[in-house]
């Protein structure tokens, strides 16, 4: 218990330590814009694919728990449109991207650690944390609600291709099911939620990168762990987020 | 000129430092010597700031370095130039820009004058038309230079050298020595230089400070070293082969 207190003291020191004003505008911009590439470009192949399957398989699960009964058959559609905005589009999206970004970024940030490239930066003048982890944090801001959105989009694209195939719903029932009551706000709680665990995935997987200590064990170790806090974050939160706005 | 008084540093109970006082002269190349451990490293470490001291000072031209706050640290590293043992060039950079760094983040020079900086601290290392090459592409001798370049960059008035010829074969070993010479005398900088290389120390050794277990346990001129009486410095010295 004391060393995880000791480790949440830790994080929101590290997490105080970045907000300093960038040394120059412009390079801080850049590393954001570079970071949202690889961020945003580079998980788009994984985030469609895993997006398609997942709406696929929650039309397949649905539709295998309520054909045949009394319930009307767009019903299919409305709950794979709900499910899909309101947790797997965010949720899944994000478990991914702390596996695929996170562990990149414990890993660069590790490994400037023990290659004493973070020690280089301090001795130059420059906030090593603020010039490394910032530009990850704004930039999984402004990508990962992005990512959440096409997620959103495909997952219910694969949902409808799935059901059409598998003649589980035809394609105009699941489109009348997805226009059945729709409340906007699942959106903006999807949203919501894809801004939080944006900044739980860059901070967490930043902290523990700036924390590693050795070499390339502890490299190894500390994006082990960044993955590992990270989805235990994301979940935690995804409790406490559904809590507060939909309980 | 950088002065150092009483530093203590202790990571738990093991006592690293143990009031080590010495001071460093401009223009001068000022070698830091002593065996693996006895603490050179942390030492240097502490002298920059990387390492917090739990006592003592050190002053940069008569300013606490210890004293000041992490902006005003800031503004006395911007003065700073360091060659780290393993050059610390950033991977994702290549030469040119690792170069052109500290230019772009604190100076207000165009692109074109960042370039002919760049340039001219390649040609002053003996490199060039290496702008374009990444640092895992060039050799050990070669990021050495890299690292003298992008430490000279800013014109520092303090360079920390720490092993600067460990891993390299004699001759270019030799020719990084020359260097540290060079620039030291030409920029009239403070130059610290923490290396085992005795070679190095009598060719270029300016003021030496032998450190042992903690402790400052001689400080002088190289010519001296041989009359110092100091059993633990001559062991050094034989184990060194000189």
């Amino acid at each position: 218990m004391i060393k995880f207190l000791e480790i949440i003291g830790q994080y929101v020191l590290f997490m105080g330590s970045l907000f300093s004003r960038p040394e120059r505008f412009n390079v801080f911009l850049k590393q954001s814009f570079h970071e949202m590439y690889t961020i945003g470009v580079g998980s788009f192949g994984i985030v469609g694919l895993i997006s398609l399957f997942t709406g696929a398989v929650s039309t397949v699960h649905i539709g295998y728990q309520l054909i045949g009964g009394l319930v009307p058959e767009y019903l299919i559609g409305r709950i794979v449109r709900d499910s899909n905005i309101l947790e797997f589009s965010p949720t899944v999206t994000c478990l991914v991207l702390a596996g695929k970004v996170g562990s990149a970024m414990a890993s660069e940030i590790g490994t400037m650690k023990v290659t004493e490239q973070v020690d280089a930066l301090e001795i130059m003048g420059v906030n090593s944390a603020s010039y490394l982890v910032l530009p990850k944090i704004v930039a999984g801001m402004l990508t990962i609600p992005i990512l959440v959105v096409y997620a959103m989009g495909l997952s219910l694209i694969g949902g409808a291709i799935s059901g059409e195939l598998s003649g589980i719903i035809s394609m105009d029932f699941f489109i009348k099911g997805l226009r059945a009551e729709f409340i906007p706000f699942s959106v903006n709680f999807a949203l919501i939620k894809a801004f939080a665990f944006a900044i739980i995935i860059t901070s967490i997987s930043s902290f523990h990168g700036y924390k590693t200590e050795g070499g390339a064990l502890e490299v190894g170790q500390s994006s082990t762990r960044a993955v590992v806090y990270s989805c235990v974050g994301i979940i935690f939160f995804d409790y406490i987020i559904s809590e507060l706005l939909l309980a | 000129m950088i002065q150092i008084e009483n530093l203590y540093k202790s990571f738990g109970e093991k006592a690293v430092l143990k009031g080590v006082s010495a001071s460093f002269n401009k223009g001068k190349c000022n070698f830091v010597i002593g065996a693996s451990g006895s603490g050179k490293s942390v030492l240097m470490k502490c002298m920059v700031g990387l390492i917090p001291v739990d006592s003592g000072s050190i002053a940069y031209d008569h300013t606490d370095f210890v004293s000041l706050n992490y902006e005003e640290k800031k503004e006395i590293r911007k003065k700073i130039g360091m060659l780290f043992q393993g050059t610390a060039l950033f991977d994702s950079l290549n030469v040119e820009d690792n170069i052109a760094f500290p230019l772009r983040m604190f100076t207000s020079l165009s692109s074109a004058e960042v370039i002919d900086r760049v340039n001219f601290c390649l040609k002053r290392v003996n490199l060039e038309k290496v702008n374009a090459l990444y640092p895992s592409s060039i050799s050990g001798g070669m990021k050495k230079r890299v690292g003298i370049a992008r430490a000279i960059a800013l014109n520092p008035e303090y360079l920390f050298c720490d092993e600067p010829n460990s891993g390299l074969d004699p001759i270019t070993s030799r020719l990084i020595d020359d260097l540290i010479q060079e620039i030291t005398e030409e920029y009239n900088i403070t130059t610290i230089i923490n290396t085992h290389d005795m070679k190095s120390l009598f060719e270029m050794g300016d003021h030496i400070i032998f450190i042992y277990k903690g402790e400052k346990w001689w400080e002088g001129r190289k010519e001296d070293i041989r009359d110092s009486g100091n059993a633990e410095l001559l062991q050094f010295m034989k184990a060194s082969q000189f």
